[in-house]
């Protein structure tokens, strides 16, 4: 563990007293402040959350081509991933601590759990909600399944499976803090953690404000690539 | 090449059974453009879609092409209603679709693609998306599509419906055309032409099929005396005014059957 407030006297311990203006300077500085290895624990929750996101992309993007194929396997799947989706992560992260012990895996599941259902919905969504007449259209020139498939039905669900993946970029981000929160050696969730502990109110605020970079990055991130994806999508 | 029999289609919609389709009995030989008038809502459109194997009927037997249609019939082009564009490809991918969905290699039919639009006026609108066309633009594209192929067999449901007059009476000569009115080296295509304009279908049709309002029947068919190839100046044939003044009559008598066979 290392010391949260970098050994220096507590500024502003208790929230709501002082000047805000000393208080937001303070949050400032200890964001900034080096001492403390802010690029390895941003570095550490950045993987958790790209790896939760990926694994939210991909499957959910197979699920929801899943439910979109077979009404059977919609019956029997949704049932599950509601269930799934409701339950807190909160209350799961420790049981996946136990499972799959310490480190990046367990975090990046728990982001990976709380941002998948979007992709799922939207995927199986835009999969199906398709113009009969752009299906007739394959049908007319005699477009199997697979190909009605992969040139109609799978453009048409672009668009929504990328905005489903704006909202899981966020999501995973709020998974992998989650995850950190239970119990983590490292990343910006456990900085917020110790912080508090140690009534650092301006260190847990400059973790804060780095969680919501990463977080914005990210979402900057997807939406530029959505943009790029499917340009004919009004966004 | 079609030949329906007593076909009568009932949709079966969440608020009860609805009839669109009764007792049809019509046959289109190879070779003959046959336009199809009728009220909105009358079927003309189910009626397109059962010939080209999309629906099933619930009565009556349908053969093209000397077949009992089961499913999607081959080597038809199709004209929907709507311009029914992917709206992610641009419009010169959107012309080349046919070849890809059935198989054929896209590159081979590049330059006809190119040639058809030009044909319509779109040559300047090939990189451009759907989306950026108008209406009537995009129902030129769907044009196009349907005939990159050369299909021996069109299905065309009001496919000049929101053209400007011009361009309308552009398109219908451009149609004659492609159709092979004045071809004498290759056959004619077959033609089925839904319309709701009585000029443009005694302009363009040997036979005009009206329609009853819902469920669709056939009011009266009316043969077309018009010599080809025919023009703009085909509009100053007395028949030609005679004959619209009819079909109206027909259309306008709101059910009641029409004088039969003209
Ligand atoms: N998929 C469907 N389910 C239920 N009813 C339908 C369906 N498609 C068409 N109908 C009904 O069948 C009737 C005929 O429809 P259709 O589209 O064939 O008419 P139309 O003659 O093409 O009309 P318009 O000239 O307005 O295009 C209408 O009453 C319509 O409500
Ligand atoms: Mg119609």
């Amino acid at each position: 563990m290392f010391p949260s407030n970098g050994g220096r006297p507590l500024r502003d311990p208790v929230p709501g007293t002082g000047d805000p203006g000393l208080r937001a300077a303070s949050v400032a500085r200890a964001a900034l402040d080096f001492s403390i290895p802010w690029y390895a624990h941003i570095w550490i929750t950045t993987l958790e959350i790209l790896g939760g996101f990926a694994v939210a992309g991909a499957v959910g993007v197979a699920l929801g081509i899943a439910i979109a194929w077979s009404p059977t396997i919609a019956r029997a799947l949704v049932p599950f991933l509601v269930f799934v989706n409701t339950l807190p992560k909160v209350a799961v992260a420790p049981l996946f601590l136990l499972w799959l012990g310490y480190g990046l895996v367990p975090n990046m599941l728990i982001a990976a759990l709380i941002g998948f259902f979007p992709v799922v919905i939207n995927t199986a969504v835009g999969l199906t909600q398709i113009d009969d007449d752009l299906l007739d259209l394959g049908r007319v020139f005699g477009a199997p399944r697979w190909k009605v498939f992969l040139k109609i039905r799978l453009p048409n669900a672009l668009p929504y499976v990328l905005s489903a993946l704006k909202i899981t970029a966020t999501a995973a981000v709020v998974g992998a803090v989650v995850g950190e929160f239970v119990a983590s050696q490292s990343g910006l969730g456990m900085v917020i953690v110790n912080a508090q502990t140690n009534l650092n109110t301006p260190v847990a605020f400059a973790a804060l404000a780095w969680i919501s970079i990463v977080g914005l990055a990210l979402y900057g991130a997807v939406s530029l690539a959505a943009r790029w994806l499917a340009p004919w999508a009004e966004s | 090449m079609i030949v329906l029999d007593r076909v009568g289609m009932t949709y079966e919609a969440s608020s009860g059974p609805v009839e669109a389709l009764r007792d049809i009995s019509l046959t289109v030989a190879r070779g003959e453009l046959v336009a199809l008038v009728g009220p909105s809502g009358c079927g003309k459109s189910t009626l397109l879609r059962i010939v080209a194997g999309l629906r099933a009927p619930t009565r009556g037997r349908v053969d093209v092409a000397d077949h009992p249609v089961r499913g999607p019939v081959a080597e038809v082009g199709m004209v929907f209603q709507a311009p029914v564009l992917l709206h992610w490809r641009r419009v010169l991918e959107n012309v080349l679709l046919p070849a890809e969905l059935s198989g054929r290699d896209p590159r081979r039919y590049h330059e006809r693609a190119t040639q058809l639009l030009r044909l319509v006026g779109l040559e300047d609108f090939a990189a451009k998306r759907p989306r950026e066309l108008s209406g009537g633009m995009q129902q030129r594209a769907a044009l196009c599509r349907a005939l990159l192929l050369d299909p021996p067999l069109l299905l065309m449901d009001e496919p000049f419906g929101a053209l400007d007059a011009m361009t309308r009476d552009e398109m219908n000569l451009e149609l004659l055309r492609v159709w092979g009115e004045t071809a004498v080296d290759s056959p004619r295509k077959t033609v089925l032409f839904v319309t709701h304009s009585i000029p443009e279908a005694v302009l363009l049709a040997d036979r005009v099929v009206v329609m009853t309002p819902r469920p669709g029947r056939i009011a009266a068919t009316f043969d077309v005396p018009l010599p080809r190839p025919r023009g703009v100046e085909t509009r100053a044939d007395p028949r030609f005014g005679a004959l619209s003044v009819r079909i109206y009559e027909t259309l306008t008598a709101d059910g009641r059957g029409g004088p039969g066979r003209g």
